[in-house]
């Protein structure tokens, strides 16, 4: 049975039309797999299907080390996202983007498609000066409307520093993860294991946190 | 697997403008629920030049899950509706502003919105349609387990308290409705209600009862919540014989009604005893060329149907303002 009904497969088309260039769906998942594996591996080749600017590769993320190495995929189901020079930008989405979060998935794909809405200049100013490893977790909920914002504005930053890597993860299919950074609410951002933030905020209070890593000159393990 | 697709946000013409700081606008909206966005549209065909602050678009009706009274369709969810209202406001170039807060209004000829950010953002008339947010306990150990264990989106934090025991505080119509989506997931959901009985509506009640997982203490209040780095246990207080005692979840959401989003004009405009913003049938406030519309102010029953026709009310009582005042 497709994922998407016919309503919304119409409706994911003429949103990807908006695409300018290519961008590359690199899923993980394993020859046995778990059930959420499977429906986001069938998600990643349905909406691959949806627009020719759309590539997916389908990787095993226990035999195909060398890929699982390089993207550096610890937990799946995961997505990867990549621009069109196969550039990997640090979106990671982990579990299936599905209920709220399709929205999050394709405002990534037309964001790294290469149709961006301006930042500040003042933005623009702070996130070029982050000079450490920055890694940011964000917790949702597919059920929670306000976790997408959050996921965007992650992914966002991580889009435009080569320092910053994003994840969205479904707390609810990495429950042992959830369990360690103490989720018991959603959205949760956490930042370098170290900052945790409530809620989705904007872009400016992610970058107040990125600077207080710098003031006590916290670096990734 | 459900999609909520939010298809207005992906338009390519958006026709939006930023927010110009420069520029006195003719009329300046605080608020993004169906008031706020209904008053735009209705601003934006009059001709006058208008700024929408929004926190979060859609407000309360983009946290609802279904939508059964909205004439024009029998079932909306609550996201679908919104980007309706999103789709109709974007077809105008509104100046548009989301996700900043309103910190303060200085009411002078001109009514200067000040934004938490520093922005202050310049109007001759001011449309308040701020809305109404969950209403906070005010008890110890709430604020500092927000997100720890206590918690007021039950749609977004159900699912994390699979198998858990949870507490929901209040007997009306959130409150019931919570319970019925915890009962699904938890292990056991206690519901507290301050009065003898609940005051939800029946067909909710019914839905409730149906669950075996679902116990009650009535007229109680909750006076304290524990834990270190998250909830373990409430304390209790049985309002009639004053005996406290304490109750051991792993969860407690709070849902005992809204609060109006009124605190950022309170010495401005007169309110009621709950905070609500007087207004007139004309949605005029105490201060002249400042309305107010929708669930922020005294307005009886708060319903998305009635905030947009306030909305509209409001939008036109302004412009009716600038145009005596030859503006």
């Amino acid at each position: 049975m497709p994922m998407f009904d016919s309503k919304i497969q119409q409706q994911l088309k003429d949103i990807l039309k908006n695409m300018k260039d290519e961008v590359y769906i690199i899923n993980f998942t394993q020859e046995i797999e778990c059930p959420m594996c499977r429906e986001t591996r069938q998600f990643a080749e349905e909406i691959g299907s949806l627009n020719d600017k759309l590539n997916v590769r389908v990787y095993n993320f226990v035999t195909d080390e060398e890929q699982t190495e390089k993207y550096k995929i610890d937990k799946i189901p995961a997505i990867v996202l990549l621009d069109k020079d196969e550039v990997d930008c640090g979106i990671r989405f982990y579990g299936l983007p599905g209920g709220y979060e399709i929205n999050s998935f394709l405002g990534a794909i037309i964001e790294l498609s290469g149709i961006r809405e301006l930042l500040p200049d003042d933005v623009i100013k702070r996130i070029q000066g982050i000079n450490r490893d920055v890694h940011i977790q964000v917790f949702v909920g597919l059920g929670c409307p306000h976790c997408p914002a959050a996921v965007s504005t992650a992914h966002r930053l991580a889009m435009e520093s080569g320092r910053i890597k994003a994840d969205m993860i479904d707390a609810s299919n990495f429950v042992p993860l959830s369990q360690k950074y103490n989720v018991t609410g959603v959205p949760k951002i956490v930042i370098n294991d170290k900052f945790e933030l409530m809620g989705a905020h904007p872009m400016t209070t992610f970058l107040d946190v990125i600077d207080r890593l710098e003031e006590i000159n916290l670096n990734l393990d | 697997m459900d999609f909520n697709l939010s298809t207005a946000s992906f338009i390519s013409e958006k026709n939006f403008t930023p927010v110009d700081t420069e520029k006195v606008y003719d009329v300046v909206i605080v608020g993004g629920g169906p008031a706020g966005l209904t008053a735009a549209v209705y601003c934006m065909r009059k001709g006058v030049s208008t700024a929408i602050i929004v926190k979060s678009i859609g407000g309360q009706v983009a946290e609802t899950s279904s939508v059964e009274n909205y004439m024009g369709y029998r079932y909306i969810n609550g996201v679908e509706l919104v980007e309706k209202f999103r789709e109709q406001v974007q077809q105008f170039s509104i100046a548009y502003d989301e996700g900043h807060e309103v910190e303060t209004v200085e009411d002078s000829d001109i009514k200067k919105v000040m934004l938490a950010d520093g922005r202050i953002v310049k109007g001759k008339t001011l449309i308040i349609a701020s809305g109404k947010s969950w209403k906070k306990l005010g008890i110890p150990g709430e604020q500092r387990l927000t997100g720890k264990g206590v918690a007021y989106c039950t749609i977004c934090d159900a699912p994390l308290f699979a198998g858990k025991k949870v507490v929901v505080v209040g007997g009306g119509n959130s409150g019931v409705e919570a319970a019925v989506d915890l009962a699904g997931v938890a292990s056991e959901v206690v519901v507290i209600q301050l009065l003898g009985e609940l005051t939800a509506d029946k067909i909710l009640q019914d839905k409730l009862m149906a669950f075996h997982n679902v116990s009650f203490i009535y007229s109680s209040s909750v006076k304290e919540v524990f834990g270190d780095d998250r909830v373990t246990g409430i304390m209790i207080e049985d309002v009639t014989t004053n005996e406290v005692s304490e109750v051991k979840t792993d969860g407690l959401f709070v849902e005992i009604g809204l609060d109006p989003n009124s605190g950022f004009v309170k010495d401005i405009v007169e309110m009621n005893k709950y905070g609500e913003i007087v207004v007139d049938c004309a949605c005029r406030t105490s201060r002249e060329g400042v309305f107010a519309a929708g669930d922020v102010t005294t307005v009886p029953f708060k319903q998305i149907i009635i905030a947009g026709g306030e909305g509209a009310k409001a939008a036109l009582s302004a412009c009716e303002y600038l145009m005596n005042k030859g503006g």
